[in-house]
């Protein structure tokens, strides 16, 4: 049970330091709220936007309160949004709209471009309402009119036929009876007929989302990537810091002096670091789905899985990286080199549109294989046999750095 | 007599260019202090790390307790305090003390008592609660030597045990060696210190990796005709370059 005593030491150690305990379990959650509100929709910012000589029904309806109006008496667009520090500027001739954006600020623009779009759409729409209460109101009558009339013919056919069935039946022309009695039947069903047609079909549209709901924000698309790279990025630089403490200090040449087998200290790395990474991710995933009210699709249990496979996979990189670093400072040297790049390939950027060297890059980075797999499950409902490939991946890169990191142990003691 | 405890054949090491070990012969038996003695730089270290089968040796053979090094079992029979004082800084004396038992083996019901008589030998069982990083360089010097002693090992190898300890408690220190020696048991004890140097029942002074000369103290003075261990040394050290410049 060396094991053990190696994991107990971890925990020991851990629990003492405050600071790296703080900085696994709270940076997480403080860095999540920031982007939860970095990446909300953002119904605060205003663009101003100035118009000239525009008819009143447009500018109600660009008047949204994303969008301030300011009147202006000059049909010079350059200079007025110079001048009074617009962000866009709106003139009308006839019925010709021209719209100069500043752009100096790409969100106040897209504010104003859907503004306008959304506002141009509800003019058209009352215009078309309008028109149509008209000629439906014109149309009514015109019905009406036609029911009328409809009913008198009908009528008068009706009595019509009815003299003439009459007339022949005393003639005793059976034959014309019948095609007249044909003919009567027709008339009646007509008038029955074109009453229904009358009544206009209204349409409701409801929308369905197949992942997310309405309100799937940048925040919660990326979730799921960043729950990853959080273990990782903190496992990684947790232990390959505390394993090269443990080189330098000495205490690991020590431990090789006594009978521990080097899988032993590293199983104890793994069980201990491992527990610390479950903690955190149990935290970071159970505070972003209670506080942001994030929808998780898949199982929970999926999640922490794959979180932990992450987590030893940035443990036994970390310590296979720390034996190439001399002190703490050389080891976050590491981070923009090993740690960084991998975020870009986390889902952040489609990974099928990158060209085909980056494509390969993407496939040699843990992170990409985790992220893939916590995407998955969080907003599509993947099941474990859907990620089992991403999973095994991440198994592998973890035995592989296993292995070279026991054997690299050997540095310190031949057996 | 016991077996020996350690039979070092014919060591040699080198780093790079440099010779550290040249085909040193070393054999320990039971119950004796056997000090190594030389400059720092001699190869002393080398020597030791060799014989715990931590550092490969380009040839010759190590035998510790019957056994060729390197062996992982071993390792649980020999107790050994490093040159550097390796402590987890952030846990207590004791928690060192005890995660150092464990990894040797002592069994958990006398995990305990030991940690217990070990820190008594040192001087340190009223400081064993605080943390490592509040000590002084003797207290991690005297803890080094309790973590040493925390299985009730038959050898010892010890590198500088009392550098940074008073003189007093070194006294002490060296009663408690001379006392365990008693028991049956061996320490192999480094020292560049002279006056430990007379202490130990057996020498060897190792220069630039060459052991230059063994035996007890009594007789290497003799040999040499000199009155202490240091100028023994320093006549050695002579003959050892005048012998070079010959070449
Ligand atoms: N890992 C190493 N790499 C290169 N040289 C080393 C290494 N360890 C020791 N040496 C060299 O070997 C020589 C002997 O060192 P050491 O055995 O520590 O001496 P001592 O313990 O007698 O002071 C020194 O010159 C030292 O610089
Ligand atoms: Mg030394």
């Amino acid at each position: 049970m060396r094991t053990m005593a190696i994991v107990r030491r971890v925990f020991k150690q851990m629990l003492r330091d405050k600071r790296t305990l703080a900085l696994m379990f709270l940076a997480p959650l403080l860095i999540m709220t920031l982007m939860y509100f970095l990446f909300q929709n953002n119904t605060t910012q205003v663009a101003s936007l100035g118009v000239h000589h525009v008819d009143q029904s447009v500018v109600n309806v660009i008047d949204t309160k994303n969008v301030t109006i300011h009147h202006y008496d000059s049909s010079q667009a350059r200079k007025m949004i110079k001048q009074h520090d617009l962000d866009g500027y709106l003139t009308q001739k006839n019925g010709q709209l021209t719209i100069t954006y500043s752009n100096s600020n790409p969100t106040n623009t897209s504010l104003i471009k859907a503004s306008l779009q959304s506002g141009l759409v509800k003019v058209k729409m009352k215009t078309l309402v309008t028109v149509t209460k008209k000629q439906r109101a014109a149309l009514e009558s015109q019905q009406a009119a036609l029911k009328k009339l409809t009913a008198a013919q009908t009528q008068a056919t009706v009595t019509k036929l009815k003299t003439a069935i009459a007339q022949a039946q005393a003639r005793g022309d059976q034959a014309t009876a019948e095609k007249l009695q044909k003919q009567l039947k027709q008339a009646t069903a007509t008038t029955s007929s074109s009453t229904q047609s009358a009544k206009a079909t209204s349409y409701t549209t409801k929308s369905h989302y197949i992942y997310g709901s309405s309100d799937s924000t940048f925040f919660e698309n990326f979730l799921p990537a960043f729950l990853g790279f959080f273990v990782f990025f903190f496992v990684f630089l947790i232990s390959g810091v505390s394993l090269l403490n443990e080189r330098t200090t000495g205490t690991l040449s020590r431990l090789l002096a006594t009978p521990i087998r080097r899988s032993e200290i590293i199983m104890g790395y793994l069980i201990g670091y491992g527990g610390f990474a479950i903690i955190q991710t149990v935290l970071t995933v159970v505070f972003t789905i209670t506080v942001f009210k994030i929808h998780l699709v898949g199982s929970i249990w999926l999640v922490f899985l794959t979180n932990l496979l992450l987590a030893l996979v940035a443990l036994t990189l970390g310590i296979f990286i720390s034996t190439f670093a001399n002190s703490e400072f050389q080891m976050i040297q590491f981070i923009p080199l090993i740690v960084v790049p991998q975020i870009f390939f986390a889902g952040l950027v489609p990974v099928d549109g990158m060209a085909s060297w980056l494509q390969a890059i993407a496939h040699i980075m843990p992170l990409y294989y985790g992220a893939n797999a916590l995407t998955a499950v969080v907003t599509k409902g993947a099941g474990l046999g859907d990620i089992g490939v991403n999973l095994l991946i991440l198994v592998g890169f973890m035995v592989v750095l296993t292995m070279l990191n026991i054997v690299g142990m050997k540095r310190y003691r031949k057996v | 007599m016991a077996t020996d405890y350690v039979i070092a054949k014919q060591v040699s090491k080198h780093f790079g260019h440099q010779q550290v070990l040249n085909q040193i012969d070393l054999t320990l038996p039971a119950g004796m202090i056997y000090g190594l003695i030389g400059p720092s730089g001699a190869g002393k270290t080398t020597l030791i790390k060799s014989i715990l089968g931590m550092e490969a040796v380009d040839s010759g053979t190590v035998k510790v307790m019957d056994t060729v090094m390197p062996n992982r079992a071993v390792m649980a029979q020999v107790g050994y305090m490093a040159q550097s004082d390796a402590l987890y800084e952030t846990l207590t004396a004791r928690e060192n003390l005890t995660l150092f038992g464990q990894l040797m083996s002592v069994p958990k019901i006398k995990l305990a008592q030991m940690i217990d008589y070990a820190a008594g030998l040192v001087d340190l069982t009223s400081q064993l609660d605080k943390r490592v990083s509040g000590y002084s360089g003797g207290m991690r010097r005297r803890l080094s030597l309790a973590i040493a002693l925390i299985q009730d090992p038959q050898l010892l190898i010890l590198d500088e045990p009392t550098v940074g300890i008073d003189p007093e408690l070194r006294q002490q220190i060296w009663t408690e060696l001379n006392k365990l020696k008693d028991t049956g048991k061996s320490m192999l004890v480094t020292t560049h210190v002279m006056d430990e140097a007379e202490r130990c029942d057996y020498l060897m002074l190792i220069r630039h990796g060459i052991a230059l000369a063994e035996g007890t103290p009594a007789a290497l003075k003799q040999q040499y005709a000199v009155d202490t261990i240091e100028q023994v040394f320093l006549k050695a050290g002579r003959m050892q370059d005048a012998n070079d410049g010959n070449r």
